[in-house]
């Protein structure tokens, strides 16, 4: 399949780009503001920012709903939001509270939220891919049909073994699930292209019978649109997709990374291109008054600076918590109150 | 009572869960074909191909897909031909199966079972014949088992299969034939916790306790018997399930014989038997008549020619040598 129209278009539904374009705000409100709250030392580790790829999950997670699962990677943040996680429960869980989707016990690597049907994200690369073939083969041993499992990962991933095995096990099985591969150029601080044979993701999924579709990631309306035919198609019980969208990682590979592996000016030339500019750019285009896009992105900014004021007061787990959920069978004993466990 | 063999007591034990449970289901390669060890002959034609599932040559994705069926409210039932080959799976087993429910702060459930054949098979030679249950009982939130009779290889493969927990399932490629009685009475319903880290006294015993499980359950009995007959007493214990291992019979045991001797198939050094050794050490220190034992295989893989096999595997003849020894 080919590349839907890049071309700008005439009769855009202002509406529901809208209601797009405040996804993504929302979504690079709590990057910007999670980036911003780990330099300032308000809670530990390091995260993986999507800033400049709102638009792949934003565009992918407008066709699902909470029945469809969703597999993630460890730059997961946009993904569980898209697919409706509140900003507070996720910004309790990077700050290690109690309140957070997993309790404190996952952190940004392995944040999920069942309730809404994302089921993690992973911090090995491409292990979602099975995972997410497995979720839709399940679907398939219960005789529902009608679900879609989304499964995003990185260019980086396809050169794992499991892109090869969760593929032809898809494909083999004819399971519901759409791939979506966000290409943003770089796998950690490497450029993918540089070790990556062949011609890419779209021509490997192809090689093994799954249709695909090429996107400008950065173009919400595209994505939007590739999203529709592709679920649409694995709905109908049609088997497997693919969507490769190409984006850009706006910052290093995490927060941490000043990216200084990067030529001089490309992200400035890059910034140029994000997503949710360009998004505004459109509406603008489409005769929505300035005001009400300030509006939109003013309430995204609004409602993570609520959760973030919630996450900085948020109770810790108690200690007993860390030898909870391990297992049933053979769990480990506390010695002492609270304390280490054998 | 029936008898019948490890095997078929194994398959009819999924069948019965298969019957009863429709969100039960098995994968893995050749499985249509009744599995390499005919463990699932006929159960394709009485489920289908949709329920016992022939798959690629992919056990990274095999386990992978599982732990994500499993998620999505499956009971799944993996092959994985023999233990070496689970080792192309071990991300998707330590990484994912064991973490997901914990991580996630236990909003996922990852019940599967990985079936993994072990053990030393005449001339398989050193990537068909390893028994790696220590990695396994290494890692939290796997549940491990080592069934040694038919009627274990039936009564903990329905437990495990009912355990809401990753069970990686030990079986061991020379006990298939295995002949012996099967009671028709635990057939019902076996509760998992009621049934997995419960120990079996395989024979009762005053002046030596053998902790063993799998294949050297058998040996270990041979070797008791032989004792007895020189006027010794040894108990063996069949451990069944490594974690969580019963502590309580195995302490019980060795306070009353003051001497423990522990036996596997699986090479000593790190073996399962270092960390029994070590707490029956801690609890009964002081009150021990000979300092505890280990008896495993030598560090090295194992090797093609029968002559050569036979130096890495053990027999009732090596448990004898050992026992005897403590017993002075
Ligand atoms: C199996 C595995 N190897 C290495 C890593 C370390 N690592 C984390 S992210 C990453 C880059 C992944 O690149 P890509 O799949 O393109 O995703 P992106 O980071 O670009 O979103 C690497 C190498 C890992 N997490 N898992």
């Amino acid at each position: 399949m080919t590349e839907p129209d890049a071309a700008p278009r005439r009769n855009v539904d202002t509406e529901r780009l809208m209601g797009l374009l405040s996804e993504m705000a929302r979504i690079r409100a709590f990057e910007e503001t999670a980036v911003a709250a780990l330099e300032s030392g308000l809670y530990p580790g390091f995260i993986h920012p999507s800033i400049g790829q709102e638009a792949v999950p934003v565009g992918v997670c407008a066709h699902l709903t909470e029945a469809d699962p969703l597999l993630s990677t460890h730059r997961g943040h946009g993904h569980t939001m898209a697919k409706g996680a509140t900003p507070t429960g996720m910004m309790c869980e990077l700050f290690g509270r109690a309140s957070g989707v997993c309790g404190g016990k996952g952190g940004s690597m392995h944040i999920a939220d069942f309730r809404v049907g994302m089921l993690g994200a992973n911090g090995v690369v491409g292990a979602n891919i099975l995972i997410a073939a497995g979720a839709a083969h399940a679907l398939k041993v219960k005789g529902e049909t009608g679900r879609v499992v989304a499964c995003f990962f990185g260019d980086g991933a396809i050169n794992r073994g499991p892109f090869l095995e969760g593929l032809n096990w898809a494909r083999t099985f004819d399971l519901p699930v759409l791939f979506v591969c966000e290409e943003n150029g770089f796998a950690a601080t490497t450029r993918t292209g540089v070790l990556t044979a062949g011609d890419g993701p779209a021509a490997r999924a192809e090689s093994l019978g799954i249709p695909s579709l090429t996107v400008d990631g950065n173009d919400i309306q595209a994505v939007d649109e590739a999203a529709a035919v592709l679920v649409g198609a694995i709905r109908r019980g049609e088997g497997p997709r693919f969507l490769l969208a190409h984006t850009y990682r706006l910052t290093g590979h995490t927060s941490m990374d000043a990216a200084g592996y990067r030529p001089e000016g490309e992200a400035e030339e890059r910034w140029t291109r994000d997503p949710i500019s360009r998004c505004a750019e459109r509406l603008r285009q489409a005769g929505v008054a300035e005001t009400a896009i300030a509006a939109v992105i003013r309430s995204a900014e609004e409602e993570i600076e609520a959760a973030l004021e919630t996450a900085k007061d948020a109770p810790w787990p108690a200690p007993e918590a860390a030898f909870t959920d391990v297992q049933d069978l053979g769990a480990p004993v506390p010695t002492r109150p609270g304390g280490l466990a054998r | 009572m029936t008898v019948m063999t490890y095997r078929e007591a194994a398959r009819r034990a999924l069948a019965e869960e298969m019957a009863r449970d429709a969100t039960v289901w098995a994968l893995g390669e050749d499985l249509g074909r009744g599995g390499i060890f005919g463990q699932y002959a006929d159960l394709t034609a009485r489920f289908g191909p949709d329920r016992i599932v022939d798959t690629p040559i992919s056990e990274a994705a095999i386990v992978g897909a599982a732990v994500g069926a499993a998620m999505m409210g499956t009971r799944p039932v993996v092959e994985m031909r023999i233990a070496d080959f689970a080792l192309c799976a071990i991300d998707e087993l330590v990484n994912q199966a064991a973490k997901a429910r914990y991580m996630f702060g236990g909003q996922a459930r990852v019940p599967l079972v990985v079936r993994e054949p072990i053990g030393v098979w005449p001339a398989l030679a050193a990537q068909h014949s390893q028994s790696l249950e220590a990695w396994y009982t290494h890692i939290p939130g796997l549940v491990v088992v080592a069934p040694a009779t038919p009627a274990d290889a039936r009564d903990l493969l329905k437990a495990a299969i009912r355990c809401d927990d990753p069970v990686v399932h030990l079986e061991h490629k020379m006990l298939w034939g295995l002949e012996d009685e099967v009671p028709d009475a635990t057939n019902a319903a076996p509760d998992p916790a009621a049934t997995l880290g419960r120990a079996r006294i395989a024979r009762p015993g005053d002046d030596l306790t053998v902790v063993t499980w799998s294949r050297l359950v058998h040996d270990s009995l041979a070797a008791a018997e032989i004792l007895r007959a020189e006027g010794r007493s040894v108990e063996v214990i069949d451990l069944r399930t490594l974690w969580p291992w019963d502590q309580d019979t195995v302490l019980a045991s060795v306070e009353r014989t003051g001497r423990l001797l522990v036996v596997h198939e699986a090479v000593t050094v790190s073996g399962f038997g270092a960390e029994i050794a070590a707490v029956v050490s801690e609890a009964l220190f002081g009150r021990l008549k000979a300092p505890v034992r280990r008896l495993g295989a030598p560090r090295a893989p194992v090797p093609y020619a029968p002559p050569l096999e036979e130096q890495v595997r053990l027999t009732a003849a090596d448990v004898t040598a050992a026992a005897r020894a403590m017993l002075g």
